[in-house]
């Protein structure tokens, strides 16, 4: 059984930029616990101190929002897109184009 | 001194609302390490002295007087004279309702397209032109469709707009004759808002309540400060804010702390209190519940500017009402229509669904006790009734045409006076179910 795991490009980074890669985890807990072993950072950026999926990730499962599924215990089949999403998301840096004269430039280091 | 000029003295920049992290300015809403919400904060001791009562007095009569306070980048050249709408006495609907000092906020007459969503989408179409996009988007339960098309084309920007494919047809309408590319998802707002952060992750476009939302959403302060300033520079003891994405309640309450700091008003303690539909009420169930995490629920009403299931700033919303000692409440969709027709014949404001659901949780909240009857109060009215004409399809019948004698129109008064009377008698009825007087 193989699930297709899609991230956004903000949680890419800790992927070695993969946006989409294959999973066996038969649910979100499973998926958390592959995370781990897999992508540590990435665990560590979307977990919180109680090793709790954090409150601004939304979880989908084939466009459905997984808290009308049944949250953690509900199970995925085979062919499942899961995709985590940031409840207010959008917006990275490195593909946007800046007129650097309107803003203080010193406040656009590090973009 | 030169609108630009002074644009370029307010220090802003994008922070993390849970880890403080900071961004400088960029087209970012969420942070890199925590994903929580990015908000504009400024540095208020730079425009310490210089935004004052006298100042903003001396600026234009639109939301532009209060530049210090909003994030607009330097070089822009405001035109549109966005917002600064009417702040009426509302004394035959607070007879009504049981209030001796109610005031309506009247945003459906907001400049250009009649809704508040022209103040945030002013904001953020700036900015956009700042960073660079020519082509900007939404994800709108309609208004904000409307708002984006509508100053998209005045800037000379492209614009593509998504939208629940079951909007009301002036929503639509509305959007399309701005030239607007208009396109309709099968699915809710939820859906679409969330193939928006989609589009933005892979598009190099401005969408205004994604990418561009921290700058957005400071438009709405200025609901704030003009409820602040036509009241004669005080606060009110009570707010009552009708909540979709739960971002506006917040933005009053920030606009008054930042009056408050600058000196501009005395500080008090003011109650927010949140309307929703109950046929989609995540934000009032979690105060209800005395909660602040949102349990998403999947939108069922005539409201339907206000049908988002997973609203983003909810949790945020939820806190900030139980914080002043607010409440939030919700209301049927036969109270919503009840709320329409009550605002419109007693204070001759005609509002969309929302203003319904708004006034008719007033109601509420005033037989529930949790508003006083002379505490000042102000009901947030945010769109035009002119847009949901469809919430109250069968609600009007056209009458028999009458020949020109006056024989024939004093026939025609004898027997139309019940049937008038009779929808007075009806609306005053659907209203008392949400607690107001008969």
């Amino acid at each position: 059984m193989s699930v297709k795991v899609t991230l956004p490009t903000a949680l890419a980074r800790h992927t070695d930029g993969q946006k989409t890669f294959s999973s066996d985890a038969r649910n979100l807990p499973g998926l958390l616990a592959e995370f781990d072993a897999k992508f540590p950072a990435l665990a560590q950026n979307v977990k919180d101190d109680s090793g709790n999926l954090r409150k601004f990730i939304n979880v989908y499962v084939n466009d459905e929002d997984i808290r009308f599924l049944g949250g953690d215990t509900h199970q995925f089949e085979d062919g499942d897109e899961v995709m985590l999403i940031p409840s207010i998301a959008g917006g990275r840096c490195g593909q946007r184009r800046f007129l650097t004269l309107p803003y203080d430039e010193s406040l656009l280091e590090g973009c | 001194m030169s609108v630009v000029e002074s644009a370029c003295l307010t220090r802003y920049e994008l922070r993390c609302n849970e880890c403080g992290k900071s961004y400088g300015n960029r087209p970012q809403s969420a942070c890199d390490d925590c994903l929580a919400p990015l908000e504009v904060h400024y540095d208020l001791e730079s425009v310490r002295g210089r935004f004052t009562r006298e100042s903003v007095a001396a600026g234009p009569a639109n939301i532009w007087r209060y530049k210090e306070l909003l994030p607009i980048p330097a070089g822009f050249q405001p035109d549109l004279p966005v917002g600064f709408t009417p702040l009426v006495r509302a004394k035959r609907l607070g007879e009504r309702i049981g209030s001796n000092n109610l005031f309506v906020k009247n945003d459906s007459v907001c400049f250009p397209t009649l809704s508040f969503k022209d103040r945030v989408v002013s904001i953020a179409l700036a900015n956009a032109q700042a960073f660079g996009f020519d082509v900007v988007g939404c994800s709108s339960t309609g208004n904000l469709a409307n708002s984006v098309a509508a100053q998209a084309a005045r800037l000379g920007l492209k614009a593509c707009i998504l939208v629940p494919a079951d909007l009301e047809s002036a929503k639509i309408l509305n959007t399309q004759v701005y030239g607007a590319r208009l396109v309709r998802i099968d699915g809710n707002y939820d859906h679409v808002n969330r193939l928006c952060t989609l589009i933005a992750d892979e598009y190099n476009w401005g969408f205004v309540n994604v990418n561009l939302r921290p700058y957005y959403a400071e438009g709405s302060k200025t609901v704030g400060y003009e409820i602040a300033e036509q009241l004669g520079w005080r606060l009110p003891d009570n707010v009552v804010c009708p909540m979709a994405g739960g971002s506006l309640i917040r933005k009053i309450k920030k606009a008054f702390d930042e009056l408050v700091a600058l000196g501009l008003v005395e500080a008090k303690p003011v109650k927010f209190f949140g309307a929703q539909a109950t046929g989609c009420s995540p934000i009032s169930t979690a105060v209800k519940n005395g909660r602040q995490e949102i349990e998403p629920q999947r939108p069922l009403t005539i409201a339907r500017s206000l049908a988002i299931g997973n609203p983003a700033d909810g949790p945020a919303a939820a806190k900030l009402i139980q914080s002043t000692g607010g409440y939030a409440e919700d209301v049927s969709d036969v109270e919503v229509v009840a709320g329409i027709q009550e605002l419109a014949e007693t204070e001759g404001i005609f509002t969309e669904t929302a203003g319904g659901v708004t006034t008719a949780v007033t109601a509420k909240l005033i037989a529930q006790g949790r508003i006083g009857a002379d505490e000042l109060t102000v009901v947030c009215i945010t769109g035009n009734g002119l847009k949901t004409t469809d919430a109250l399809e069968g609600r009007f019948q056209a009458e028999r045409s009458v020949k020109p004698r006056l024989a024939e129109f004093d026939a025609y008064l004898r027997e139309v006076d019940g049937s008038l009377v009779n929808v007075s008698a009806a609306a005053a009825e659907d209203l008392a179910l949400a607690g107001g007087r008969r």
